[in-house]
């Protein structure tokens, strides 16, 4: 009898009904789409986008040249030249991230000791020729100085869980 | 109304265009029968300019609605003049980028057959409008045979495919080509089995006639004495296009593209538009054969009574719709429950159904066949 | 006259390229080739008006069978030297079938039916004339049994092909899409509250 009863179930189409009926529901709901560079989704201060070096309020820069970075960056990005300063401290002269071959990790912002190295929350950027993807230092303190005040805010939202 | 509007155009452009160049051009020996091929292409230009353009924006429709259907909106960014017009410009935009593309000929592939592939896949598709009555007088060819001439066209778009399959060269192309073959010839035979029972229930293989004999109501019209046939027929079509949850063919998870991966730029929208021409075509025969074609479903009402092409229409985007639907809703079949359905399934119930047709017309059932 | 043209084309197209069929070394190519003289053939019955036989050697050779033939064909990898070994072998027995085939051909159409008193068949035929009808008639009647004889022939064939597929002596392995088809979840899910296996494991 239930043989009988599945026999006429998938004859008269029952479950390919049902699902058609879901299917159908949903074309009347609410989409959810966010229409993107006029929407966007929110985004947390952990967010680790472009590079930036930052600088002292003074506007030394921070980076002692400690090599951390590039020693834990795991996709071998970061390569750093360094030298004795007049002053007798030390400092980069070549401070250089790969972002073709950046993954993003957020290491080197992790291990950095004087918060040097940080990732904005910049992730609309492009190249448009070869080059243009190798950060250098000066284009990385210039990130720095340009989004100074959204790094700091950044940071100071997160400290309380650090 | 737009059947007489119709008319005084094509008359219009008989006499004042045709007639003129055929007068100067050809020798007047032969100035009958260039007037009959010129009209005769005006005509097939009428059909098939505006099949392009639904073909073009079913594209459009199925990118919509499949996208509302997964709580998407689709594409709604392309527009004409600066206007996004809810995406309305987005298939002239695939259209053009497609033409621009290289048409790559993979190395080892036999180059005539890889290009002449996508026109035998198209060509069927278009050359069945030639005996689709989109109207009681509107139809290129009235032919008496016409519910064949259909089948027979139909299994010819196989052939693109085969051929595709083989030229490319290419192991994923070969197994789509296969898949496609033995697929379209299981459905094709429970499609001919429905089609019968049409032509039973009709008395005729004329299309026009197919119409003419359901006029009535919408109690009247042959879906509902030969109901399973029609369901079957339906999806025997969406197997015979290749559409999902039939599209095995392509199967992009399990063999990227199928017979078309080595294609590209407009050999590739060839393929795509056949695709689509092919669902139009099936649509629209579904509801000439089923759904009383061009018959108002309130025959005998005033105004909204008549009938008229905008029913043929109406339920031909039914259809379509219905085929997008599918698609939205379905996972792929496995080829053996593909092809258990077509030959185990389809195949018994249409000719039991034919036979049973058969006795209702000898027993002259009443609002059918009296 | 018109018409005349036509059928020369579309003649000379049949003979062209159901020569390329036996020349051509491509087996792929000579299959494809036997479909255009297969539709180059349709076209001249359209012009002896015969619509319906035109269309129905078109969907079923051309539609049915000839897809069946290049699913073979392409599937074989065939050794073209070998098959050019045997021709001079095979060239005089080729000759015999040959002119007994062309004295067949020649005596069919020498037969009573085709002299110029029976021409008239071929006249016009009325406006309301239909091909289907008439054949239908005719088979139907007039050559009922071999018509039936035919079919119970092609009904053995098949019944015989799909047996040749059936081997129930070896022990084989295969899925039954039905049985699949049928099953039902809760056939293979048996949902376990989550509070009960933690106390059981624990």
């Amino acid at each position: 009898m239930q043989k009988i009863g599945q026999y006429f179930q998938s004859l008269l189409l029952w479950e390919l009904l049902k699902g058609l009926q879901l299917t159908g529901k949903y074309l009347f709901k609410r989409k959810i789409t966010v229409q993107y560079p006029e929407e966007k989704t929110p985004m947390s201060p952990r967010f680790r986008g472009l590079h930036a070096l930052r600088r002292y309020p003074n506007g030394e820069e921070r980076c002692i040249a400690c090599k951390l970075c590039e020693a834990v960056c795991p996709a071998v990005a970061i390569t750093i030249d360094s030298e004795q300063r007049s002053d007798g401290t030390r400092r980069t002269t070549r401070y250089d991230i790969d972002l073709t071959k950046c993954i993003f990790c957020g290491f080197c912002e992790e291990s950095c000791p004087v918060d040097s190295i940080v990732e904005t929350h910049v992730f609309e950027y492009h190249g448009e020729k070869k080059g243009d993807l190798l950060m250098t230092k000066q284009r990385l303190l210039e990130n720095g100085d340009k989004y100074e005040q959204q790094i700091a805010a950044a940071r100071a939202s997160d400290a309380m869980y650090r | 109304m737009l059947n007489t509007l119709l008319n005084t155009v094509f008359e219009w452009i008989q006499t004042n265009i045709l007639m003129q160049i055929i007068g100067v051009v050809v020798p007047v020996a032969f100035q009958n029968e260039a007037l009959l091929i010129a009209s005769t292409i005006v005509k097939i230009i009428a059909i098939i300019a505006p099949l392009m353009i639904i073909v073009a924006y079913t594209t459009y429709a199925e990118r919509k609605i499949i996208g509302y259907i997964q709580c998407r909106i689709g594409p709604n960014r392309v527009g004409f003049f600066g206007f996004p017009l809810v995406g309305l410009g987005q298939p002239i935009a695939d259209a053009v980028k497609l033409m621009f593309k290289e048409i790559i000929i993979p190395t080892g592939a036999n180059k005539p057959l890889f290009i002449i592939a996508p026109i035998l896949s198209f060509a069927p598709a278009l050359a069945a409008w030639a005996v689709i009555p989109f109207d009681d007088v509107m139809v290129l060819a009235d032919i008496n045979a016409a519910l064949i001439y259909i089948l027979a066209l139909t299994s010819l778009a196989v052939y693109g495919i085969i051929i595709a399959g083989w030229a490319s060269n290419s192991k994923y192309a070969f197994l789509g080509a296969i898949r496609s073959a033995a697929q379209i010839i299981s459905y094709e035979i429970a499609m001919g089995f429905a089609l019968v029972c049409v032509l039973v229930a009709a008395g005729s293989l004329n299309l026009g006639d197919i119409v003419e004999a359901q006029s009535g109501s919408v109690l009247t019209w042959f879906w509902i004495p030969l109901f399973p046939v029609f369901v079957i027929y339906f999806i025997s079509g969406v197997a015979e296009t290749n559409r999902a949850p039939f599209d095995v063919a392509e199967g992009e998870s399990e063999i990227v593209a199928g017979f078309h991966v080595e294609y590209g730029g407009m050999a590739f929208s060839i393929f795509f538009m056949a695709e689509y021409a092919n669902m139009v075509l099936i649509s629209a025969l579904a509801s000439i054969m089923f759904l009383g074609g061009w018959l108002s479903p309130l025959q005998g009402v005033p105004v909204i009574g008549e009938p008229s092409l905008g029913w043929l229409l109406l339920k031909s985007s039914f259809f379509l719709f219905l085929f997008l639907w599918l698609r939205a809703t379905f996972p792929r079949y496995r080829y053996d429950q593909i092809m258990r359905l077509g030959w185990k399934v389809f195949l018994p119930i249409t000719i039991v159904w034919i036979v049973i047709v058969s006795a209702m017309v000898v027993m002259r059932i009443p609002p059918w066949f009296n | 006259m018109f018409e005349l043209y036509i059928f020369y084309f579309f003649a000379a197209m049949m003979l062209l390229s159901a020569t390329m069929v036996i020349t051509v070394r491509n087996p792929v190519h000579a299959a494809l080739f036997l479909v255009l003289a297969f539709f180059s053939s349709a076209t001249v019955w359209l012009l002896l008006q015969a619509e319906f036989l035109a269309i129905i050697l078109i969907l079923v050779y051309v539609g049915a069978v000839m897809v069946l033939f290049l699913f073979v064909v392409m599937m074989l990898d065939i050794n073209l030297a070998r098959i050019r070994e045997g021709f001079a072998r095979f060239l005089p027995i080729g000759i015999v079938v040959a002119v007994l085939m062309a004295v067949a051909m020649v005596m069919a159409l020498k037969t009573v039916y085709l002299d110029a008193a029976h021409l008239d068949v071929f006249a016009a035929p009325a406006a309301d004339y239909s091909n289907t009808r008439e054949l239908g008639m005719v088979l139907y009647t007039e050559y009922l049994y071999p018509f039936e004889i035919s079919g119970a022939i092609l009904l053995v064939a098949i019944i015989a092909a799909i047996s040749l597929t059936l081997r129930n002596g070896k022990p084989n392995k295969t899925q039954n899409p039905e049985e699949q088809v049928r099953v039902k979840s809760k056939d293979r899910v048996r949902i376990v509250k989550g509070m009960d296996t933690e106390q059981k494991t624990s």
